[in-house]
């Protein structure tokens, strides 16, 4: 097995270019799993860890772009005002250690279904920046991942960052697990409201063979705010609305039958977690009127 | 130089003097505490290592030349071998030896009760991960590679994976005696005594692992006369040797284990894992072989808990007294016996729990499948049981429309009162006195209003729920269990201390054979030398079979069982001392003390120093401690004085479930529990946290989950077990009355914490949220309201 070990942005994308069958590692919490378990024997691995340039998250306007190397550790540090959905979500991940080691950028390299960054960056409509020596280019969230453990990235592309924007309004994000910590989704949803462009954001993990949106019960909610003039009102969501959301999320996700639980199990757990999480965003929201 | 040896094997040991109860002050002056006589919260000698990260366990170990032994194993539950082809393997760079059951020069088999399963399988294999082929190589990941090319030829047969069928007409046999290993009928008054209440209950409990954190792992050296040195994590070195020599056809003397650095066992190390493997591969090689499991292939690697199904029915009066309880207990032994019919045997003679019922109508069954095989963990046969009959109880209760705990008091066993077998229990049995006292302890204080810390709520950092759906729920259980190895079994452990003067100061080095498994043993050893001899200085050796058997580190019984050798031999050290003291100064050796570091009469003057009265003379004796002899049970009544001695805890468990979701935050668990006398506080409070952690796990998350007799959760990512978020604060209350049978009163300590710590956060849980919950570990699904996932299918 090869180790390539490049320290610049430039090699690394010259070595992945040279080697496209190189694995990328990143914090190494999912690539270590793999390797020990000898599921993957890689003939080569492209270590992104000494590449300064992807350190560093940086905002830019009205985006916070996250380099690669930004690790869970990082945004629960510096970035609950800015990015609150991927905060809750990053608390939940794994332990101390595998948050000072893990990546944002390494979920989306894996993919899984489960991850955790995925139903917030699903939510707040996040754009993943990708690259090779044929140049940038960037991915809509929505069409990053395409199957089990598939995204979209090209074998000559690695990621560089990730684009997520500053949240307009209140997000929050609620796995289940059946302990208390250092535990898998069984299943989990994100949502996020944007008062100003009076949309609604979510995300569904674990409940898929892809992480995806509830485009549904964005649209009905959307339009339930808009129709009954919600958004200006300082007033809690009614029963009715909140069940609907809830069984369209629910009804939005394609979950299975596995060793973490059962499918309607899961169904059921989402239309409770969306009616919760909405309804936290939507008294954070009223709050945040009442105060101003 | 002088020796003494007592209590030689059947030999009643002296009775230990029933202790003074005073309460062991938990104050100590730092003095006392480095000095660390018995009844203080002594350090561990491998404390700081193990906190630091340097202590060695057993896979650290490392010798010049060693290759590495793997293990080939059958991916299928039942399969015929047809062939093997170890040629490929044969032929690899770096390979060294690749053994097959042909290899295995003695016993094919080995088993702690009944040799019956094969060291390497030929003809047939009965589970998945059975081991077939072993290769030794001079890295891992060669002799990897080296066994996953061996070409194993199945017949794939349909696994036998259902307990009450297997012992069905209709099932294929699995050994030549049949599926059933064991039943253990126990019959006890009127058998058709009835109640004017009478309730049913069916119950189950999965598949727990001993989840211990140091895989199996060993370093066999050959010598050059045949023999073999085996450093190795185990719970009982010299069971270990015997079934290595005679798989080795070597005398025991050329089979020599040392303990190495165990990373917690559970009842896991008691089966011999890669302990032959790694021997056959240093013979042939001539090379030292060290063999280190995987996390994954630990799964495989040791026996697991019983799952069993258990059906009750429990008659009693109107004002709660029981009359009657009929029990059907099914353990699902899986492919090879391990120990078994001692558990079944515990589950039967444990099946009523603490409780006076004078008719008892109890079979408990354990079976052969091509599931895992089971064997000893933690509780042994009485952790299923509880769950069943303390389930009962407060359906029971519900049923009579009483307190749960006055119910438990109506029938609360006492001392002199008897087991369904007829044995009486004649040590303390303070089962209405556990109870009361967790009665009177305050609850902790109901959820605060307003946000609340994530971590505090069901889901914790999952952020699952901020209050919503949660309810409060409290529940008790209480439960009990033999100490010691039981029916007839001559249980006995061996200690050797010397006393000698080591640079000008009195040093005892203590010598068994009795393995550390993170219970805390060492610490405890050099404790009692400490307190007999009056020394500063007590040494306690590395465990080895130079010296007799120490029996198990299980059933509770290592601080009793080689706490009591060791302070034999320290008398017979002492009493050699004294014999000097009133030959050279014309004393009554009666009369005389030890006290640090002196010999000195009654009224604590001095006579003479220790340094001073032995120079450069050695003094030492090994002791053999036996408990009392048990019996075994009447084949067909199960009547009979089986055990040595009788343990017993209650727990409290206050959760908050959130009903909508299914999950669950332990908020506290009060416990308390007689010990006996706690000869280290703190390592006494370390085993209650850790066993009712472990009983926690066993009802909120903890399964191997089987199907068809394949495991799907071989990992930590899918089998579960407690973290600090999960595991709450312990109250706990030490109740210290002396069994007149034990070592300065002792009892043991491990085992009780395990076993009602799980029923007792299942009826929590169940308060909590209504649901019946019948099956142990409570999964989400279980909680939640049905027509809601009906709904949601
Ligand atoms: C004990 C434990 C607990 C865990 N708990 C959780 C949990 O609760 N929630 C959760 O979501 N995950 C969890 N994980 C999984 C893992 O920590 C996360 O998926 C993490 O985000 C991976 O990040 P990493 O930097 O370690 O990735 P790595 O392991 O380094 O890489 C992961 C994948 O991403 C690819 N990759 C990494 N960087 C790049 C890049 N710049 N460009 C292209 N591809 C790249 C790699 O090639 C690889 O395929 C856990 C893992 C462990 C070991």
């Amino acid at each position: 097995m090869q180790f390539i070990r490049p320290t610049t942005w430039s090699e690394a994308l010259q070595a992945k270019a040279d080697h496209p069958e190189a694995w990328p590692v990143a914090g190494g919490t999912d690539v270590l799993v793999e390797l020990n378990f000898d599921r993957r024997r890689p003939e080569a691995v492209l270590d992104l860890s000494s590449v300064g340039e992807l350190r560093p998250w940086t905002r830019e306007d009205d985006h916070v772009r996250l380099g690669a190397g930004t690790t869970y550790t990082d945004v629960l540090r510096d970035l609950p005002d800015l990015l609150p959905g991927l905060t809750v979500a990053s608390r939940g991940v794994g332990s101390p250690q595998i948050r000072n080691r893990g990546t944002v950028a390494g979920n989306l390299g894996s993919a899984s279904p489960a991850g955790d960054a995925h139903p917030p960056l699903l939510a707040s409509g996040a754009e993943v920046e990708v690259a090779s020596v044929r140049g940038p280019r960037r991915i809509a969230i929505d069409d990053f991942y395409l199957g089990v453990k598939r995204n979209a990235l090209e074998p000559d592309e690695l990621i560089a960052a990730i684009r997520v924007p500053v949240a307009p309004g209140p997000q929050q994000y609620a796995k289940i697990g059946t302990r208390n910590a250092m535990v898998i989704a069984v299943c989990s949803f994100a949502v996020a409201l944007d008062p100003v462009r009076r949309r609604v954001g979510t995300g569904i993990g674990s409940a898929a063979p892809t992480p995806r949106r509830a485009v549904e019960a964005e649209g009905f909610l959307t339009e339930r705010l808009d129709g009954r003039g919600l958004w200006e009102g300082t007033g809690p969501l009614d029963e009715e609305t909140l069940t609907r959301f809830g069984a369209l999320v629910a009804a939005a996700a394609q979950p299975i039958d596995d060793v973490r639980g059962t499918a309607a199990y899961r169904r059921h757990a989402l239309s409770v977690l969306a009616r919760r999480t909405l309804t936290w965003c939507w008294d954070d929201l009223r709050a945040r009127r009442e105060a101003a | 130089m002088s020796g003494a040896s007592v209590g030689p094997r059947g030999e009643t040991p002296v009775p230990a003097p029933v202790p003074e109860t005073a309460p062991t002050p938990l104050v100590v002056d730092d003095g006392e505490l480095v000095r660390g006589r018995i009844g203080v919260s002594a350090p561990r000698p491998d404390g700081t290592l193990k906190v630091e990260g340097a202590f060695a366990y057993a896979s650290d170990l490392w010798a010049e030349g060693m290759l590495w032994g793997v293990t080939l194993r059958s991916p299928h539950p039942r399969a015929r071998i047809l062939t093997i082809d170890t040629s490929p393997a044969v032929a690899m760079a770096g390979v060294h030896a690749v053994l097959t059951h042909a290899d295995v020069p003695g016993r094919k088999t080995y088993g702690l009760e009944h040799p019956d399963q094969p060291v390497l399988a030929w003809e047939d294999v009965r589970y998945e991960g059975e081991a077939v082929a072993i290769v030794a190589a001079d890295h891992p990941e060669t002799a990897r590679r080296a066994a996953r090319s061996i070409v194993v030829e199945y017949e794939v047969l349909e696994p036998v994976v259902d307990a009450e069928w297997a012992m069905t007409d209709e099932a294929p046999r699995l050994h030549p005696s049949g599926n059933l290993l064991r039943h253990v009928p126990i019959r006890r008054g009127d058998p058709d005594a009835t109640g004017d209440v009478v309730v049913r209950g069916t119950y189950e409990v999965g598949m727990q692992d001993q989840a211990f954190l140091g895989p199996e792992s060993g370093l066999a050296v050959p010598d050059d006369e045949g023999g073999v040195d085996l450093y190795i994590a185990t719970q009982w070195l010299h069971v270990d040797r015997e079934q290595v020599a005679a798989s080795l056809d070597l005398p025991p003397e050329k089979v020599r284990l040392t303990l190495s650095g165990v990373g917690g066992a559970f009842g896991g190390r008691e089966d011999v894992s890669m302990q032959i493997h790694s021997c056959l591969l240093a013979l042939r090689t001539r090379r030292p072989v060290k063999m280190v499991y995987s996390r994954e292939e630990s799964f495989f690697g040791h026996v697991h808990r019983h799952p069993a199904r258990l059906e009750y029915e429990h008659h009693a009066t109107r004002d709660g007294r029981l009359v009657a309880v009929r029990a059907r207990i099914v353990l699902d032994g899986g492919a090879y016996a391990s120990s078994s019919t001692a558990v079944c045997s515990n589950a039967a003679c444990f099946a009523v729990g603490p409780y006076a019922v004078a008719n008892c109508h109890i079979d408990a069954y354990v079976v052969y499948t091509d599931n895992p095989p089971c064997g000893a963990m933690r509780g042994f046969g009485a952790v299923q049981a509880c769950f069943a009959y303390e389930s009962q109880m407060d359906r029971l209760a519900a049923a009579l429309g009483m307190d749960p705990i006055d119910l438990r008091l109506r029938n609360a066993m006492a001392t002199g009162d008897e087991l369904p077998t007829g044995q009486r229990v004649a040590g303390p049995a303070p089962v209405a006195e556990l109870l009361e006292r967790l009665r009177a302890m305050p609850l902790p204080p109901p959820a605060m209003e307003g946000p609340r810390d994530v971590r505090e709520l069901p889901g914790g950092v999952s952020n699952a729920t901020h209050g919503e759906g949660v309810r409060r729920g409290v529940g008790y259980a209480v439960g009990c269990k033999n100490i010691g190895f039981s029916e007839g079994f001559d249980d006995y452990s061996t200690a050797h201390v010397r006393l000698q003067i080591a640079a000008g100061t009195p040093q005892a080095d203590v010598h068994t054979a009795a393995a550390e498994v993170g219970q805390g043993l060492v610490t405890i050893l050099g404790q009692i030398a400490r307190t007999e001899l009056g020394v500063d200085d007590a040494v306690v050796v590395p465990s080895d079979t130079t010296v007799g058997s120490a029996g198990s580190s299980s059933a509770s019984r290592q601080t009793w069982m080689t706490g009591g050798a060791v302070k034999m031999a320290c008398e017979a050290v002492r009493a050699d001392v004294f014999s000097r003291v009133a030959e050279r100064f014309g004393r009554d050796p009666t009369q005389l003390l030890l006290r640090d570091g002196r010999v000195v009469d009654a009224s604590g003057a001095p006579i003479v120093a220790l340094a001073e009265l032995l120079g450069d003379d050695v003094v030492e004796a090994t002791a053999e401690h036996h408990h009392r002899p048990t019996f075994p049970l009447d084949p067909e009544t199960g009547q009979g004085d089986a055990h040595v001695a009788f343990a017993f805890a209650a727990h409290r468990a206050v959760v908050d479930v959130d009903v909508e979701l299914g999950l669950v935050r332990v908020v506290e668990i009060a416990t308390a529990q007689d010990v006996g006398k706690a000869l280290n506080p703190q390592a006494v409070e370390g085993q209650i946290e850790g066993g009712i952690a472990q009983g926690l796990g066993l009802a909120l998350m903890e399964e191997i989950q089987v199907r068809n007799g394949l495991v799907r959760n071989p990992s930590f990512t899918d089998y579960l077990i407690p973290t600090v978020l999960d595991m709450p604060p312990v109250r706990i209350d030490v109740l210290e009355l002396g069994d007149p049978d034990g070592p300065y009163g002792v009892k043991g300590v491990g085992e009780p914490p395990t076993i009602s710590s799980t029923p007792a956060v299942v009826a929590a849980v169940r308060a909590a949220s209504g649901r019946p919950l019948t099956r142990v570990p409570v999964r989400p699904d279980d909680l939640v309201d049905p027509a809601l996932l009906e709904g949601s299918r």
